[in-house]
């Protein structure tokens, strides 16, 4: 016999002036190979149809459905029920707008702190598409790949007590953003133009490196690594 | 009425949008995109294996070029692509590979020297050139000659999503999300933008522009089980449907992958058995080389798929409680090149199987992939039959991949169709053509229409349940238009089809809110979801023959004489079916005439003029020795590129002095 789940979930429509927030209980049979997506799908489909969730890709790529379950933020989509007790939790991801229920508006976070940290690749703008593109260590390309494997979805963000504490702060994303660039040689930026937007309390040097946004990171990046060290290099140009 | 005017309306944030609105921004044009999610959460970003481009710079690519990758791409297609289409496509694959590197993207890179690879189930040792070290290599993929397929591990689409969705950002284009256009404005003979609903508050609102762009993807999400993103659901191309003029394409081309996992249906990239993993049966059996002692596991999709599908309907499929599937199997590739070149597909692996790749063979079977079809239009974009209106990418029937799609020239079309498109939207608006001249009452009108059959939705007085239509719609297509077709089969689903769609319009709602409410959602997506399905299942039951992907039991040639042409679906208002016909692929003016795909069943009738065709082809070939010359002989294409884009492909071989 599988086993009877039950689902607490956060439930609040803030553009609703009668709504207050609170959970509802859902209960549901486990089936096997469970997701929290099947789980949310059908608790939608069959007993709440007005539930709000975002799921896009299903397949933990897309950086759409961190939530907090049962307290620690992690993506929904990937999470197998049977890796979970019998109680669920499920709340919507904190230091970000609630849109409703589970669905909160990381994109517009995320773009807010893309714009302030200019995180864009500055190229030279000399390149000839017709021509032999410019060489590059082939493992130069595999170590930028590998911060680059960032899906924006939150989860550090809402693991992080300077970023609870200050809303500004950029989060171990912005940060591995930076430290990105930083290490692709096609960027023409200096250290002294990174120090710029991330030299301070809000940035690098708000970071108390008490490291939650690591252990959370769904794509394991190294942001430990990446944020020492940024603070080292950069660090340099604040004397 | 809140009204928003533009220059150019994109709708749609995926790679094909972004890099469309990029080009209209840079010539000077207000741009905005519109998108369901956040645009790096785009469908886009799910592309794991690669993107194809001639660029020829690793050994196994070496002589590789546009020629190549064209012959590729049309046989592909099996005959049913826009041959100059294809010819641009191949062109301009190579500048935008090196465009996006100047951009970000991290392609991995040639290493010089020894290394081991895996081809044909045995280990082989190739030798990289000195000159090759630190430029872009690629990988085999399904249907090439060449290993042609760029690639940054298994993440490329994660990795242009984010290069285009940073460039878009740094170039100050706005991008609102969480907006979905709910129709088309338009009187019939002019587009001039959309309405479009806030996701989050459900206000209405109207954009009016000088040229619109579809750029929303495809329509996966009408079969039950795919490898597409959940909002993959063809909503571009039913509003396009829906204006009653604008026309769609080759609906009934559908590609099913070979290898999405069992019971989830998420991809694992062709990648997998371009760098040497196999396909087994239930006996442990490497069972392709007996159907295509060719090209083996790396057939075109269309027909590694049917031949799985026909070893499963031979019992050798491996069974489970959700129904046969096959294994594969990519131990043989080692732990170190998982590690490094299959990142995605050991993740998805280790989470939604619970099983090592490196250790363990993979369940899979075939599943619901790309869609062929879409909102028709001509080379630069347009709609032949709407002014002002555009499409490209997944969402467009542009004609680039015919009744089937090679892999990795899927996320290569939508960046080079948003450099070019975007090209041309940005002449549009400069013509005479392209100015705004609307009429306020128009756009009133469209609106209101909108929000009173939205309010009559929400009070949901029918007593229909939308889910158990929409499980139904699912398992009609997957059931009868899917892998293999036949005509009873298909009339019966047409016919249930048109019932479950009327029954569509009348559903029950628990929810009667007006803002995020996925049930309003769906009820308004559903009957747009039918209507799509209705266009696949016509053209299916019209097409009797089988091309590519569209594979009818009861009809199991290729059949040029007859049906060497594109299907047309177009839905006039007030009418309950939509309408098709059929504009005819020229074989006097192909490049490369039909004839056999060097892989799959060899089963044509042939066109009468095939042969004549092919004779003036040979004669081109042999009268002309430099590749350039003799291509422009065969079918001249470089003039409808934008004047910036004509210039040669530099390569390794091909060195500009
Ligand atoms: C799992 C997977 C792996 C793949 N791997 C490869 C690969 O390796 N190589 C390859 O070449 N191809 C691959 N493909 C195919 C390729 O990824 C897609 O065809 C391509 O990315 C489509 O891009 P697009 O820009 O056309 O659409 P999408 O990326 O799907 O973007 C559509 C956009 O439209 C928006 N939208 C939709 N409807 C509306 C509306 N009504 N209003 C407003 N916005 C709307 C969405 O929000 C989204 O931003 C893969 C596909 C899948 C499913
Ligand atoms: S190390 Fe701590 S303070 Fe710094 S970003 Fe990570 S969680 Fe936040
Ligand atoms: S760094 Fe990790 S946790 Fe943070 S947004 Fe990126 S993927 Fe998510
Ligand atoms: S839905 Fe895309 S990561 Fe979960």
């Amino acid at each position: 016999m599988g086993r009877r789940l039950t689902l607490t979930v956060f439930r609040h429509n803030p553009r609703e002036a009668s709504s207050r927030p609170g959970t509802r209980d859902y209960v549901l049979d486990e089936t096997p190979g469970m997701t929290l997506f099947v789980a949310l799908g059908r608790i939608r489909d069959e007993q709440d149809p007005g539930l709000n969730f975002d799921f896009v890709c299903r397949a933990g790529v897309c950086g759409s459905c961190a939530m907090l379950i049962n307290g620690r933020p992690g993506l929904a989509c990937r999470t197998l029920t049977a890796a979970l007790p019998e109680r669920i939790s499920l709340f919507p991801l904190p230091g970000f707008e609630l849109i409703g229920d589970l669905s909160v508006n990381t994109g517009k976070w995320m773009r807010a702190m893309s714009e302030r940290l200019r995180a864009w690749l500055h190229d030279a703008g000399d390149a000839d598409p017709d021509r032999l593109e410019a060489p590059m260590e082939p493992a130069t390309a595999e170590a930028i790949y590998e911060l680059e494997r960032c899906i924006e979805c939150g989860c550090c963000v809402a693991g992080c007590g300077t970023a609870q504490m200050r809303p500004d702060f950029v989060g171990a994303v912005g940060l591995n953003k930076i430290a990105r660039f930083h290490l692709d040689p096609r960027d023409v930026r200096s250290d002294a133009d990174f120090y710029e937007v991330v030299g301070d309390d809000s940035g690098v040097f708000g970071c108390m490196s008490l490291l939650g946004c690591q252990d959370v990171c769904p794509k394991g990046l190294s942001l430990q690594t990446q944020i020492a060290w940024l603070r080292r290099t950069l660090a340099r140009q604040g004397w | 009425m809140k009204i928003q005017q533009t220059d150019v309306l994109v709708i749609g944030g995926g790679l094909a949008g972004q890099r469309t609105a990029v080009a209209t921004r840079r010539r000077g044009l207000d741009t905005v995109i519109l998108s369901l999610v956040p645009a790096k959460r785009s469908h886009s970003v799910a592309a794991q294996g690669g993107m194809q481009a001639s660029l020829g710079n690793c050994a196994k690519g070496a002589g590789d070029n546009e020629d190549v990758h064209f012959e590729d791409t049309v046989r592909g297609s099996d005959w049913g692509c826009d041959q100059i289409v294809a010819r641009m496509f191949c062109h301009m694959a190579p500048k935008a590979v090196r465009e996006l590197a100047a951009w970000g993207v991290a392609w991995n890179r040639v290493a010089k020297g020894d290394r081991e690879v895996v081809i044909n189930g045995q280990k082989v040792v190739i030798s990289e050139a000195d000159a090759a070290h630190g430029l872009i290599t690629a990988r085999d993929f399904g249907g090439t000659k060449k290993w042609r397929t760029c690639h940054t591990s298994d993440g490329t689409g994660h990795a242009m999503l984010y290069a285009v969705s940073d460039r878009v950002i740094g170039e100050g284009i706005p991008v609102l999300e969480r907006q979905e256009a709910l129709a088309l404005i338009h009187d019939g003979e002019r587009c001039h933008g959309a309405v479009v609903r806030d996701l989050i508050t459900g206000e209405l609102s109207v954009f009016l522009a000088r040229a619109t762009v579809v750029a929303t993807g495809g329509y996966g999400r009408l079969w039950g089980v795919s490898t597409n993103a959940l909002i993959n659901e063809g909503m571009g191309a039913a509003l396009a449907l829906e204006t009653g003029v604008a026309r769609l394409a080759n609906m009934e081309a559908v590609q099913f992958h070979p290898t999405a996992i069992v019971p989830a249906g998420i991809l694992v990239t062709e990648g997998c058995r371009g760098d040497g993993g196999l396909l087994l049966d239930a006996d442990g059996h490497r069972f392709m080389p007996d159907y295509e002692p060719d090209k083996k596991e790396l057939a075109s999709r269309d027909v590694v798929s049917r031949r799985m599908a026909e070893h499963m309907r031979k019992g050798k499929g491996v069974r489970s409680p959700y129904g046969d599937h096959l294994w594969l199997d990519i131990t043989g590739l080692g732990a170190a090149h998982i590690d490094r070149n299959l990142r995605e597909v050991k993740d998805i692996c280790q989470y939604f199987l619970g099983i090592d790749p490196a250790r363990q063979p993979i369940p899979v079977r075939p599943t619901q992939h790309y869609s062929m079809g879409g909102i028709r239009t001509d080379y630069r974009g347009q709609s032949p039959w709407l002014a002002g209106l555009f499409a490209c990418g997944e969402a467009a029937c542009w004609d680039l991949h015919g009744f089937n799609r090679l892999g990795g020239n899927s996320v290569a079309e939508t960046v080079v169709a948003g450099m070019l498109i975007g090209e041309y939207v940005a002449d549009f608006c400069a013509s005479p053509e392209g100015d705004l001249n609307f009429s306020t009452a128009l756009a009133r009108e469209c609106l209101e229409r909108e929000q009173a059959s939205l309010a009559a939705m929400a009070a949901g007085r029918g007593g229909e349940d939308g889910v158990a239509i929409r499980r139904r719609m699912e398992a009609i297509l997957t059931d009868s238009v899917g892998l293999f077709r036949n005509g009873p089969a298909l009339e019966s689903a047409v016919a249930e089809l048109a019932d479950l769609y009327r029954r569509s319009q009348r559903l029950a709602m628990a929810n009667h809110g007006l803002d995020a409410n996925p049930q309003l959602v769906q009820a308004y997506r559903l009957p747009r979801m039918l209507k799509l399905a209705l266009t696949v299942a016509m053209g299916a039951l019209a097409r009797t023959e089988s091309r590519g992907a569209h594979f009818r039991e009861d009809f199991p040639a290729r059949n040029d004489r007859d049906w060497l042409n594109r299907s047309l679906a177009c839905w006039r208002g007030g009418e309950d079916l939509p309408r098709l016909d059929h504009e005819v692929l020229d074989v006097m003016f192909m490049e490369l005439p039909p004839g056999f795909r060097g892989y799959g069943e060899r089963n044509i009738i042939d066109h009468p003029h095939t042969a004549l065709r092919q004779a003036d082809v040979d004669d081109f070939r042999e009268g002309e020795t430099d590749r350039h010359k003799r291509q422009t002989h065969m079918m001249a294409f470089k003039q409808y590129l934008p004047v910036q884009y004509r210039g040669r492909n530099e390569r390794l071989d091909e060195r500009f002095s």
